[in-house]
């Protein structure tokens, strides 16, 4: 029997929405009926979402093989597979070398190995060195000239340096001070939050411990969303786990050093991101933005000093304290320092979470840890920084991951989403997918932001609906730019970045809607048409039983025919023809 | 919402839970919650996870409790997109609009459920089996498009996955 040192099964909300759980249990009954010695783990999520149910049999030197879309039945050949040494074949096996190979793993050091909910397997994995460092060995002055050293810039979006903010909030006088967690991961396409609180929870309470020993802070909040509950029960449990084992309350492992901290679930308002609304929100208010200065690192939550860090920023600090800023700031550009996260998604062959050292081109993410296009399709564009960021076009591919180069294009790191999209993506239909979003998100305070972003949505509503002007065109940018230096909040600031970039590098796609009726890439609803080719259709009435709106009938031969009045282009007659005779065409001259 | 706040009838808060012993803390489950605005949005929470949505004397008891302003409540419930003002039915399907699910089709996925049900988004069908919400990401964005049926994330559904959803969810409500 060759030597195996545990099985792993990635159950994250993703694994378990993709059925992991009941993968789980009969690998369990397997080992079990088996009655082999192999502890059967239930780890956070390895980031390589495109394979799961994802089972990991990891061999006593360390090797480990994959298992892709595993279902329950896979089970017994699996775990036979570990007692025999064979390996994944056929539809398991799973290519991971490119996808795993490339990344740069600090943050996501532990996800997907360790289980989430063992506060020993942490300790194992050098968990809490870096806080018994700074306890022992340093002044929470020489805890901020660390940071200040490795460079690591907020992973929130606004790429603040972490450091001079703890500096801030460090030489204020007044107490108490608060150590915020911000777990409110709003961006549609972003979810490094959830992965690495569903995954590796005691990570983030030892980055905030080390925040708030450099701060001076006593009492600490993070702020998650109530749409991830699972992160939330294991956040809750760590949080217990740390209270029994000393790493949390009065005198830290024996230190002068005391801390503890609440969870607040947000409650589903995604300017809440923001940091004075996040306040606000904690001290029971509506989530709206104030003015600043006072910045939270003078008056924050309850008038006291506070300083609010994301969760991948506080991933980062336990890392940074055990190997030292300069082992950090070895990787990353000249002003970005270290790695970032990105969700991977939209489509790209190989999506997940992954890691990657600052610099990185998107094309080498894309096209070698993602594996390109879905479908052997073309790259369009990236989206990044979710409604605040922009689309990045095929043609600045090469552009690295860093923050001023990413800026320069009129996108943001941002959180790190990156949606991937193709030729089948409209870009005009991207900008009002965003703007609506942004619109309904807006918390009402600044008139600009308020009825600014209304104004440009019920442009592009008209763009897309076939009825858009070039003079729509022009005062929608002009009205972008105004939006822009009017806001108070990033919110504002960032909402018409959408339609900006997308706007620069994808002009002649809002030209063809605007002066020729159609959709390049089909997608506007308005701007398309249904036909039958009568010479392909068999008659066979399919479409015509499937129809919604009644709007296909006898032809005036052995076909069927749809009336284009009565057509509401739901596209059903297309996706059952068996025959593919439904045609769409788009643009005025082909009516 | 048109009952008083506990500061509108001229008399200090600090008498606000003599007064009505009964409306406030009922079986002493709020005891745990601060009498302070602070906990304004817990409560509400705690509300909705118990009673499905809040009703206007739910806002009053929880003005009361927090020793705030009725409008401050109610303008807090209104903000935040978590709160219901009104009775969900017993299931509850959210299509998830994030971006990843909006390239790869959730509106398709949405006129679906708008068609099986007969209602609009945040409409109720009339037999009050079902309720369809929109949500703006669920963080499961390489399964998309995702929906999520009271609080179990379905990956990848198309069509024919919603019509299943749909009438699994019939038939446990007849």
């Amino acid at each position: 029997m060759k030597a195996v040192r545990e099985i792993r099964v990635g159950l994250a909300t993703c694994g378990i929405a993709a059925g992991a759980q009941a993968v789980y249990d009969a690998v369990v009954r397997e080992v079990a009926a088996a009655e082999l010695p192999i502890p059967v783990k239930r780890v956070g999520c390895v980031g390589m979402c495109y394979g799961e149910p994802l089972v990991e049999v990891v061999a006593a030197d360390g090797s480990v093989n994959r298992y892709g879309h595993a279902q329950p039945g896979d089970a017994a050949g699996i775990v036979g597979d570990a007692v025999a040494g064979g390996a994944p074949a056929g539809d398991l096996a799973v290519d991971s070398d490119d996808f795993l190979g490339r990344q740069v793993r600090i943050v996501l050091e532990n996800c997907g190995c360790i289980d989430p909910e063992s506060l020993e397997e942490y300790r194992s994995c050098d968990g809490y060195r870096g806080l018994e460092r700074a306890l022992r060995e340093m002044t929470p002055g020489e805890v901020v000239a660390e940071m200040v050293a490795s460079g690591l810039r907020g992973r929130g979006g606004a790429g603040f340096p972490t450091g001079t903010k703890w500096s801030l909030t460090a030489k204020e006088k007044a107490s108490p001070k608060y150590m915020i967690c911000n777990a409110d991961e709003g961006d549609p396409g972003a979810f490094m939050d959830r992965s690495v609180l569903e995954g590796d929870p005691h990570r983030v309470l030892e980055g905030m411990l080390i925040a708030a020993y450099a701060i001076g802070a006593s009492l600490g909040y993070v702020y998650v969303r109530a749409e991830y509950p699972l992160a939330i029960a294991r956040l809750k449990r760590a949080i217990a786990d740390a209270r029994s084992a000393g790493l949390l309350g009065e005198r830290i492992l024996g230190s002068d050093f005391s801390f503890d901290l609440k969870i607040k679930e947000g409650a589903g308002a995604f300017v809440c991101g923001e940091e004075t609304a996040l306040i606000a929100s904690i001290e029971g208010k509506r989530g709206m933005p104030r003015r600043r200065p006072p910045y939270p690192s003078t008056s924050g939550l309850h008038g006291k000093p506070t300083c609010i860090n994301n969760v991948e920023t506080l991933a980062n600090i336990p890392w940074i304290l055990r190997r030292g800023a300069a082992a950090f700031a070895a990787y990353g550009t000249e002003t970005s320092k270290g790695t970032k996260v990105f969700a991977l998604a939209g489509k790209v062959k190989r999506s997940g979470l992954i890691e990657v050292p600052m610099g990185m081109t998107i094309r080498d993410i894309v096209f070698g840890i993602g594996g390109g296009i879905q479908n052997d399709g073309e790259l369009k564009a990236v989206q990044m920084g979710g409604p605040s960021g922009g689309c990045i076009p095929a043609s600045l591919a090469d552009t690295p991951v860093d923050y001023e180069a990413l800026k320069a294009t009129g996108a943001i790191v941002g959180s790190g989403g990156m949606i991937v999209l193709d030729q089948e993506t409209c870009m005009v239909d991207v900008a009002r997918f965003f703007l609506d979003f942004t619109q309904k998100e807006s918390c009402g305070k600044c008139t600009f932001c308020r009825v600014g972003t209304k104004r440009m949505l019920e442009v592009l509503e008209r763009i897309c609906a076939g009825h858009g002007t070039t003079a729509d065109l022009d005062r929608m940018l002009d009205l972008g730019r105004k939006v822009k230096a009017n806001s108070l909040c990033a919110l504002g600031q960032t909402a018409p970045n959408p339609i900006l970039t997308t706007a620069a590098y994808f002009r002649d796609e809002y030209a063809a809607h605007i002066d020729e009726g159609a959709c390049p890439a089909k997608v506007c609803k308005a701007l398309l048409h249904f036909r039958i080719d009568a010479e392909a259709c068999r008659n066979c009435k399919l479409c015509t039983r499937q129809c919604p709106a009644s709007a296909i009938s006898d032809g005036d031969g052995p076909y069927q025919r749809i009336d284009p009045v009565a057509c509401v282009r739901c596209g059903r007659c297309k996706q059952v023809c068996p025959f593919g005779a439904v045609e769409v065409t788009t643009g005025r001259a082909t009516t | 919402m048109s009952s008083p706040g506990p500061e509108q009838d001229g008399k200090g808060d600090r008498d606000v839970g003599k007064r009505t012993p009964v409306a406030v803390g009922l079986d002493g489950r709020w005891a745990a919650f601060p009498r302070s605005p602070e906990s304004i949005i817990p409560l509400l929470q705690e509300v909705q996870q118990r009673e499905g949505f809040i009703s206007e004397q739910d806002c009053a008891r929880v003005a009361e409790h927090a020793r705030a302003p009725m409008s401050t409540v109610f303008g807090v419930a209104t903000f935040y997109a978590q709160f219901r003002l009104r009775r969900p039915g017993r299931h509850t399907i959210r299509v998830c609009e994030g971006t990843a699910c909006h390239v790869l089709g959730s509106d398709r996925v949405m006129e679906a459920c708008k068609e099986l049900l007969g209602v609009d988004v945040g409409g109720t069908t009339a037999d009050g089996v079902l309720t369809l919400e929109s949500v703006r990401c669920l963080g499961c964005c390489s399964l998309s498009p995702a929906v999520m049926v009271d609080g179990v994330i379905h990956a990848r559904v198309g069509r024919k996955e919603i019509e299943k959803i749909v009438a699994d969810c019939r038939k446990d409500a007849s």
